[in-house]
């Protein structure tokens, strides 16, 4: 393990991945990653992997169509041996209460003043998309073809590789156990396999971004709750889009493999560290999806697991410096939405360590905010 | 060992071959974990009941340690797959929902509301 680095990333999950790679692309020359387990191990690989421009927050339009953007090109960005299985076969957002479709209706007005092609569909609309959907009791649908999935392994696989053929050094089983820090500046990352000295660390640990946080003695408002996920085995083409509803609070899409992964969120989850896998969620997330889609009954679940969302208290992330401690960088409490901004988040912040004006404006993400009472605001979130 | 052993199916529902499972560990893929997150042996409905051991072997002869030494994937439920439609009448029908985040009765929280 090098002992100096220019730049330290503490997270082998997609956004240190993603921001790793792109450190060394902006030209830093020293780029180290310590990841605590293996690759993907945290939130990233237990995740629902959509990726969605439909937003109702403009500042999340942006930044999601930003992202989506570097999807479309990551494949061969990142050179990558594998498949990182990204697809747009959109996202169908149903709505069931009255309030819930006028949101989604204001937000395709402000989706499509952003350039994103979003639709409202009827009911029967949205089962000309998905022929299998029982459209009982929706009210109607938005729908976005440009929207999609990707492998979040694949994907995080692929940023690693592409880092290392660029000179950078990935440490697996490193666990960041304490950073120093000197006249207000970031001197030393300490690890349970030796110490590395560095002048930038950027805290990428998704679930344990808090612990790492408070080492350079920064106290962050979030808190992680389990979410539970199952997946199927692998059936002939069933529909195309990601399907999500915030009223039933759950979404579902069919991977390119076959196998169709869906989660639900539970509003009575305790917060807490927790990721054991509960029989309830089993049959409640059947329940719903049994009704939503009947072929699915005859569906076999193949595997359940549950992983963390890390949560700020508007629900988005925090990125960027905390004033007072120099070359200390944070993208944390993604909320739930970290895959799909990994892409995007990699740049600004990479843009941002290297003194660049980021290509998007996101200093309102900072952690300043909630200090200021300025608090982002997106009807649409699970 | 003949040279079409990289021919050799090692998961048998996910047909992945002992070559691609090579591969991958030349590759610096040696955990289960890590081989299975990239190749999906372990993943389909067997949940690695035959290929798990063959891999750990692989990584071993690889790293030159124990099999012992080779560090596991989690088992995950449920035990063998099971029909959604079976887990949905548990809920549905006369054998009520018992657990406490069930949240509701299915019929409460159906899709018509």
């Amino acid at each position: 393990m090098r002992r100096s680095a220019d730049a330290v990333v503490i997270g082998g999950g997609v956004s240190g991945a993603s921001i790793a790679y792109n450190l060394l692309k902006q030209g830093v020359g020293n780029v180290v990653l310590c990841e605590k387990d293996t690759f993907a191990n945290g939130s990233t690989g237990r995740c629902g992997a959509g990726v969605r421009e439909q937003w109702g927050a403009e500042g999340n339009i942006r930044i999601c169509k930003a992202s989506i953007d570097i999807f479309e090109n990551l494949q061969e960005e990142l050179d990558y041996a594998y498949d990182i299985e990204f697809v747009q076969k959109g996202y169908l957002m149903m709505a069931y209460t009255e309030k819930e479709w006028l949101q989604f209706q204001k937000n395709v007005e402000v989706q499509h003043r952003l350039g994103v092609n979003s639709r409202v569909c009827t009911p029967d609309e949205a089962r000309e998309i998905v022929p299998v959907l029982n459209t009982e009791g929706m009210l109607g649908a938005t729908y976005n073809a440009r929207d999609g999935h990707a492998n979040p392994f694949h994907t995080t696989n692929a940023y690693l590789r592409a880092f290392e053929r660029l000179g950078g050094e990935v440490n697996d089983f490193t666990e960041v156990i304490d950073i120093e820090k000197s006249g207000g500046k970031v001197t030393k990352v300490k690890t349970n396999r030796g110490e590395i000295s560095t002048p930038v660390v950027v805290n990428a640990a998704g679930p344990w971004a808090a612990p790492v946080a408070a080492m350079v003695g920064v106290d962050l408002p979030v808190y992680t709750e389990r979410h539970q996920i199952l997946v199927t085995e692998a059936v002939g083409h069933l529909f195309d889009p990601m399907l999500m509803s915030f009223s039933l609070g759950i979404y579902c899409q069919q991977t390119p493999h076959g196998s169709l992964v869906m989660g639900i969120g539970d509003p009575n989850e305790p917060k807490g560290y927790d990721i054991g896998q509960s029989w309830q969620f089993l049959r409640k997330m059947s329940d719903i999806m049994c009704k939503l889609v009947p072929p699915l009954k005859g569906v076999r679940v193949v595997r359940q697991w549950a992983g963390l969302y890390t949560i700020t208290p508007d629900a988005h992330p925090i990125l960027g410096t905390v004033p007072g401690i120099e070359g200390y960088y944070q993208a944390v409490g993604f909320s739930g939405h970290g895959f799909m901004l990994a892409p995007i988040v990699g740049r600004l912040l990479s843009e941002m360590i290297v003194g660049k004006e980021p290509s998007i404006d996101i200093s309102d993400l900072d952690l300043g905010r909630f200090e200021r009472g300025e608090l982002r605001v997106e009807p649409s979130v699970v | 060992m003949s040279r079409n052993d990289d021919d050799i199916i090692v998961c048998r529902c996910e047909d992945v071959t002992l070559g691609e499972i090579r591969k991958v560990i030349r590759e610096g893929a040696t955990t289960l974990d890590e081989v299975k997150r990239i190749t999906r042996a372990g993943m389909g409905p067997c949940q690695g009941r035959t290929c798990r051991l063959l891999i750990a072997g692989e990584i071993a002869r690889f790293l030159g340690r124990p099999v012992s030494e080779v560090l596991q994937s989690r088992y995950r439920p449920p035990f063998k797959p099971v029909r959604m439609g079976d887990l949905a009448e548990i809920c549905d029908g006369e054998t009520s929902c018992d657990g406490s985040d069930c949240g509701s009765e299915s019929d409460e929280e159906g899709i018509g509301q």
